[in-house]
């Protein structure tokens, strides 16, 4: 008898529990969807959840790295509509290459990261009040730009916006490409690199982790310039999706980002998740929308309270089962 | 904006001086303080005018009575959380529940004219004092929830409040049906615009409850037991306290203060918006608490420090906005405060200039 319970609990304990538990969510919410409305379980409807979810992915790839490493980051939003803003001024004034122009932001949004990195290493600040300073400063640095929205119409970005790339029957943007790609990247980043190793074991306990002779400093700063890299990188996929530049786009963001990644399965303790479950958790957010955009008669504003009653059965779980939190 | 002091002027002219110079030196508030100061006698500098009072229809008018009024839901939502961050809590919950508040106060009393012998005349859909108690009495449940989520379940006090966060504007606005709701009912615009002997209303609300609440931590045990929760739970459990009623305690406090924020906020624009009603308000009140010098890893704390805090941001606001600079740079000038403050207030940072000025 305890052995079994002893065997449950081992079990709800596994660290890739509750992102089955996702998973099966995600699975249960496309078979409700395809059995109350039909056409939605096409192919495509499932790829749209990739394309218009693109930004989203790459943002709380970044914000996995960040809350896997026991920080946080909220000016990841800011800084998407700080790249959206640069991104549209570079082609639109500056009449700058895309290439440059994409390059150039992504290295802004990387240094941006790092420097909050910094502050935070450097001064041992709490992560939320620097990320929460840095939200304000990149929000506030879109509106000296401009305080309009500038539209795109520069012929790379509209391509990039109108291609359909086919796939499996299906077709995916250029951006839900690019996104999957990111998501490969980040998995070897987390799984198999040292980076990954001594971002978990920050995570998990920073004081082990600089007794075991890891650079803490380095591995913090780079977590916190991964997440302005994929924040800025989130940002270009938007202006190709909305082919603009606007300091009101991605208000928010930081949170669904934080959403997606906390359903993915990820303690926020740090130390404890998979940075695939980003994936899991941004389909299930996107799931919930097109359910309800395809009922028709449930108005937006349930999105938000579907996904904080999500965000509480999935946090009381892994605080009663996951068992490993501090 | 630096307000560090010149360590030559810090130097005592007589001995005989020293205690209470190093007192006041050393006063937890000088820092805010002096900020605050700083700001004002730029503002003389840079604003014509900015001293002036005169009254008008009975009324006191000028820049730091406006200062002031503009001001209060902001210090009323800073109260409640320099509690919570005493107890190393935070609460993100806060601009959720000023819409919640909002919405149901507004919603109840709503307001319908009537022709009363030739006479327009507004009444209320229910009795205001039913449709404000209704609304503070949401504002309690919300607070009990994040309460119990982080005494009871003990989820992290981030991703507690995160969930009010984002469930708390998506029920605003299923209360409001996503439309703004507007109020035609005279009493209930005192609360938010109305005068009480030549000063704004709102000031009387903010100040009864600061005194009330300073009463509570100073004369009693409760400031101490808040401190001592802060600084560490396990001892503080130890040693006998009720941790769990406690932190609760602090979370209802907090939703209470943002409901009464939400009802001055509605009371002031004649209308409740569930989407935009205090957007960003709880960072701006996370912000003013950073300010006044309470430090985010719990312990000791300053409700009168919080308060400054709180007329800082709105002192900078409002310099800005007068300075004929657009609004949104405001949010820069922001930020580069908050890092100023916040690594001058770290301890590598003092250690750092210990080191080159010796």
């Amino acid at each position: 008898m305890s052995a079994l319970a002893s065997g449950a609990r081992g079990f709800s304990g596994a660290p890739w529990f509750t992102s089955l538990v996702t998973v099966i969510l995600l699975v249960a919410m496309l078979g409700i969807g395809g059995a109350a409305y039909p056409g939605f379980l096409s192919l495509q409807v499932g790829f749209n959840l990739l394309i218009d979810n693109a930004f989203l992915l790459v943002v709380a790839i970044g914000m996995g790295f960040v809350i896997l490493s026991g920080g946080i980051d909220l000016s990841v939003g800011s800084v998407l509509a700080l790249s959206t803003m640069i991104t549209a001024w570079l082609l639109q004034t500056a009449h700058w290459h895309p290439a440059l122009v994409i390059l150039t932001v992504l290295a802004l949004g990387a240094l941006f990261g790092g420097a909050m990195g910094l502050i935070i290493h450097a001064f041992k600040l709490q992560p939320f009040i620097v990320t929460l300073a840095g939200m304000f400063l990149a929000r506030g640095l879109c509106y000296l730009i401009s305080i309009e929205s500038i539209t795109i119409d520069q012929p790379f970005f509209v391509a990039a916006s109108q291609t359909q790339m086919p796939f499996l029957g299906g077709f995916l943007s250029p951006g839900a490409v690019i996104a999957l790609v990111v998501l490969l990247l980040a998995i070897w980043l987390a799984h198999y690199t040292a980076f990954g190793r001594a971002v978990y074991a920050v995570g998990g306990n920073e004081q082990s982790a600089a007794m075991m002779g890891l650079n803490v400093g380095a591995t913090r700063v780079g977590v916190y310039a991964l997440s302005g890299l994929c924040a800025a990188l989130g940002g270009v996929l938007f202006s190709f999706y909305m082919l603009s530049g606007y300091g009101l786009h991605g208000q928010g963001l930081e949170l669904d980002a934080i959403a997606a990644v906390v359903i993915g399965g990820t303690l926020l303790t740090g130390g404890y998740g998979y940075i695939a479950g980003a994936l899991s958790g941004v389909l299930v957010l996107g799931a919930i929308q097109t359910l309800i955009a395809f009922d028709g008669t449930l108005s937006s504003w349930w999105t938000r309270i579907v996904i904080g009653g999500l965000l509480f059965v999935f946090c009381v779980v892994q605080r009663l089962f996951g068992g490993r939190a501090k | 904006m630096n307000v560090r002091v010149d360590p030559s002027v810090a130097k005592p002219d007589t001995p005989a001086a020293t205690p209470l110079r190093t007192l006041l030196l050393q006063h937890p508030l000088l820092r805010p303080a002096a900020a605050l100061l700083v700001l004002l006698v730029l503002d003389a500098f840079l604003v014509p005018g900015f001293f002036r009072l005169e009254i008008k229809d009975g009324h006191l008018y000028g820049a730091l009575v406006d200062i002031l009024n503009r001001a209060a839901p902001l210090m009323l939502a800073a109260l409640g959380m320099t509690l919570v961050i005493a107890t190393r809590g935070i609460d993100i919950s806060v601009g959720a529940v000023v819409a919640l508040s909002g919405t149901v106060a507004a919603t109840l009393i709503g307001g319908t004219m009537v022709i009363n012998n030739g006479v327009p005349e507004y009444v209320a859909n229910t009795p205001m004092g039913t449709a404000l108690a209704a609304a503070i009495g949401v504002a309690l449940l919300c607070g009990l929830w994040n309460g119990v989520l982080v005494a009871g379940i003990r989820l992290q006090p981030i991703v507690a409040t995160l969930i009010l966060m984002v469930a708390g504007r998506g029920l605003a606005q299923l209360i409001t049906d996503g439309q703004i709701v507007t109020v035609y009912y005279q009493p209930y615009f005192f609360l938010g615009s109305g005068y009480l002997a030549g000063l704004p209303f709102s000031l009387f609300v903010v100040a009864a409850l600061f005194i009330v609440t300073l009463l509570l931590v100073k004369k009693t045990a409760l400031g101490l037991f808040i401190q001592t929760v802060g600084i560490n739970p396990v001892a503080a459990r130890l040693a006998g306290l009720r941790t769990a009623t406690l932190i609760v305690f602090v979370y209802v406090f907090c939703s209470a203060c943002a409901g009464l924020a939400g009802l001055l906020i509605t009371s002031n624009i004649k209308s409740a918006d569930a989407n935009n009603a205090g957007l960003l308000l709880e960072l701006d009140a996370i912000l003013a608490v950073t300010l006044g010098g309470t430090s985010l890893a719990g312990g000791k704390f300053s409700l009168a420090g919080s308060m400054i805090g709180a007329l800082i941001i709105q002192t900078l606001t409002y310099t800005i906005y007068s300075l004929g600079v657009p609004p949104e740079v405001n949010m820069v000038v922001k930020a580069i405060v908050v890092f100023i403050v916040c690594i001058s207030q770290s301890g590598e940072f003092r250690q750092l200039l210990k080191r080159k000025t010796t």
